[in-house]
C-alpha cells in the first residue's frame, strides 16, 4: 500500500504544534479514516469527533491542507500526496483538544435570532396556503447541517472574531435568519437585529462560505444578499421609504 | 516524537441556563481561538489560490487603465453610424468644426469655462462604473484582488481592524440599486445606438448590417446578461415578498432574473471584455486601421 505523511495539530487551548505521522492508505480512504489509523496505531490519544461518516452530522469538520472540509467527505485522491497533509482544527474556534473545536459559541448565538412567529392564517379552519414556489426558497437553508466550516472560513470570524465579540452572527446564522425572514407563514421583524446586532453589513461577499458548504447551499446569493437588501430596503433607500409612505412599498 | 501534551480540564464554554431562552447577549467570558492568526498571505493552502485573485487583478486593471486612457483621447469613438459605448449618450461634442450626428445637445457650449477641458465620456462612465463598483459580484472580487481582505479564502490578512460595510465608507455600497436605474437606462441608449449603426452613407439614410452593428448589438446582450442579473434587480422584482407565487408576473419575472444571476460572474467579465472591445473595434474602424466588413 501506498504511503503518505499526515502533518496533524496536536495541542489544547493552552497551544500545541503540528507532528508527523507516515502511515499507510489504500484506495477509497478518505481523510477520516487515515486519521483513525494513525490514532489506532501511532497515537491513540488523538482527538477527533466524528459520528456519521456520510456527510450528515457536520461533525468531522476540520483544515485539511488548509481548507476546512468535511473529513469524512474528503477523498485521499482529491489531495496532492507527494506532500504531506496537513490537518488541524477550525481555526475560528477555542481548541478542545487536537482536531476537536469548541464550536458551543454558535448555539449561544442562533438563541439571539428572532424565532419564527406565523402571520394570521389565511383560513378559517387556522391554516395557510403555500405555494411550492414560495417553500422552495426556504427549503434550502433547511439542508444546512451546522458543520460550521462556513463559520469558519469567513474571514470576518476567522481573523477577526467578531463572532465571540457579539458583533456578527456568521454565514450560518445568515442562513437561519433568511430561512424564517423568507418563510412563507412568518411575520417577524428581524431587520433591525440583522443591521444593528448581528452585523450583516460586516458581509464582504467574498463567497467563501458558499465555496466550503458541503450542502452546497448558496449562502452568498441566497440568504446574505437577499438580507443585506432587504435592509438597505428600510435603512438606506430613501426612495423606497416614499413608496412606503404612498403605499407602494414595504411588503414583506 | 515527543509526547502529546497535557489537556487541562478548563471550564466549558458559557452555556445559557435555560437552553430555550434567547440569548440577547453572548458570554463576556468567550475563549479566543487557540491555532494562531496566520500573517499576511499566509496559509495551509496548497492550491494555486493566488491564481484566481492575480487574474482578476490583472483583468480589472487592464480595464480601468484602457477605459481610462479610450476617455482621455477625445477622439476616433465613433465610425459611421457607430459610436462608442464609452461615450453613449454623447452630450456634447468635444471636436471642433461641425458637431457629431450622436452628439445630443451638439458642439461644446459656450458657457463651458475654457480652461476646463470636455471630456465627454467622464460625463457619463460615473454611472455604468458605479454600477460595476458597486456591483456584489465585482465587490466580492476585487475586495480579495485589490484589497487582499482576504486574498482567497483562509488566507491571513493584513489589517487588524475591519469596518466591512458596516460602517462609512463603504456602507455606501448599499447604493448600489440606484446605479442599477441608471444602467437600465444605458441600455435603452445603447439599443438605439444599435439601431443607428444600422444606417450608413453621408447623411446616414442607407440602411445596413456591418460587423461594427453585430459588434454594437453583442454588447447589447451581454450587458443585458449582466444588468438583468443584478442581485438588487433580483430583489426589487420579487425577492422582497415571501408570497411572491400570488403574484404570477412578478415570480416569473424573478425566475429570469434569478436565471441570469447564476450566470452574473460570467455575464460581468464577458459584458466587461465587450464594452472595452466594442470601443476598440469603432477606435480601429475609425483611425483607418480596421476596414468595416459591411453584411447587408
Amino acid at each position: 500500500m501506498p504511503k503518505t505523511t499526515f502533518k496533524i495539530w496536536r495541542g489544547d487551548s493552552k497551544g500545541g504544534e503540528f507532528r508527523a505521522y507516515e502511515t499507510e492508505y489504500s484506495e477509497g480512504m478518505v481523510v477520516l479514516d487515515v486519521v483513525h489509523k494513525i490514532q489506532a496505531e501511532q497515537a491513540n490519544d488523538l482527538a477527533v469527533r466524528w459520528n456519521c461518516k456520510a456527510g450528515k452530522c457536520g461533525s468531522c469538520s476540520a483544515e485539511v491542507n488548509g481548507q476546512p472540509k468535511l473529513m469524512c467527505m474528503t477523498r485521499m485522491n482529491t489531495l496532492p500526496l507527494d506532500r504531506s497533509v496537513t490537518v488541524e482544527p477550525m481555526q475560528a474556534f477555542p481548541v478542545e483538544k487536537d482536531l476537536v473545536a469548541d464550536v458551543s459559541v454558535n448555539y449561544e448565538i442562533k438563541k439571539r435570532i428572532k424565532p419564527f412567529k406565523p402571520r394570521p392564517p389565511d383560513h378559517d379552519d387556522g391554516t395557510w396556503t403555500m405555494h411550492q414556489a414560495d417553500v422552495e426558497r426556504s427549503q434550502e437553508f433547511r439542508k444546512c447541517i451546522e458543520c460550521f466550516l462556513c463559520q469558519d472560513v469567513c474571514h470576518v470570524d476567522r481573523d477577526h472574531h467578531y463572532h465571540l465579540e457579539g458583533k456578527f452572527i456568521g454565514p450560518r446564522f445568515f442562513v437561519h435568519a433568511a430561512y424564517l425572514d423568507m418563510h412563507p407563514a412568518d411575520a417577524e421583524d428581524r431587520l433591525a437585529d440583522l443591521k444593528e446586532r448581528d452585523g450583516v453589513g460586516y458581509c464582504n461577499i467574498t463567497k467563501c462560505c458558499t465555496v466550503v458548504c458541503p450542502e452546497h447551499i448558496t449562502i452568498t446569493d441566497n440568504a446574505i444578499i437577499p438580507l443585506k437588501e432587504r435592509v438597505a430596503d428600510r435603512y438606506y433607500d430613501p426612495l423606497a421609504k416614499v413608496l412606503k409612505v404612498i403605499g407602494l412599498g414595504g411588503k414583506k | 516524537m515527543h509526547s502529546p501534551s497535557p489537556n487541562p480540564r478548563r471550564a466549558p464554554f458559557p452555556m445559557s441556563a435555560d437552553p430555550t431562552a434567547r440569548a440577547e447577549t453572548l458570554p463576556e467570558t468567550l475563549p479566543l481561538p487557540t491555532v494562531p492568526r496566520r500573517p499576511f498571505l499566509q496559509t495551509a493552502r496548497t492550491d494555486r489560490w493566488w491564481s484566481k485573485p492575480l487574474v482578476v487583478f490583472l483583468g480589472l486593471s487592464a480595464f480601468i487603465v484602457y477605459s481610462t486612457w479610450a476617455a482621455l483621447q477625445n477622439a476616433h469613438f465613433e465610425f459611421a453610424g457607430y459610436l462608442s459605448p464609452m461615450y453613449s449618450p454623447l452630450f456634447f461634442d468635444p471636436g471642433a468644426g461641425a458637431p457629431s450626428p450622436h452628439a445630443v445637445f451638439g458642439a461644446q457650449p459656450s458657457w463651458w469655462p475654457g480652461w476646463i477641458p470636455l471630456y465627454p465620456a467622464f460625463l457619463i462612465l460615473w454611472a455604468p462604473g458605479g454600477f460595476r463598483f458597486t456591483c456584489y459580484y465585482y465587490r466580492g472580487a476585487y475586495y480579495k484582488s485589490h484589497w487582499a481582505s482576504p486574498a482567497s479564502c483562509g488566507v491571513g490578512k493584513a489589517q487588524k481592524g475591519y469596518r466591512g460595510e458596516q460602517r462609512f465608507p463603504l456602507i455606501f455600497q448599499n447604493l448600489h440599486r440606484y446605479f442599477l436605474y441608471f444602467a437600465l437606462a444605458f441600455l435603452v441608449v445603447l439599443s438605439i445606438d444599435v439601431y443607428r449603426g444600422m444606417w450608413f452613407g453621408p447623411n446616414h439614410d442607407e440602411f445596413g448590417i456591418g460587423l461594427g452593428t453585430l459588434v454594437l448589438a453583442v454588447n447589447v446582450v451581454l450587458l443585458s446578461g449582466y444588468t438583468f442579473g443584478c442581485h438588487s434587480l433580483r430583489h426589487l422584482v420579487g425577492g422582497k415578498l415571501n408570497l411572491l407565487a400570488r403574484r404570477p408576473a412578478r415570480l416569473r419575472a424573478w425566475n429570469r432574473v434569478t436565471w441570469c444571476n447564476e450566470r452574473h460572474q460570467l455575464f460581468a467579465w464577458l459584458s466587461l471584455f465587450w464594452v472595452g472591445f466594442t470601443d476598440f473595434y469603432v477606435r480601429m474602424c475609425s483611425m483607418g486601421l480596421w476596414a468595416d466588413v459591411r453584411i447587408l
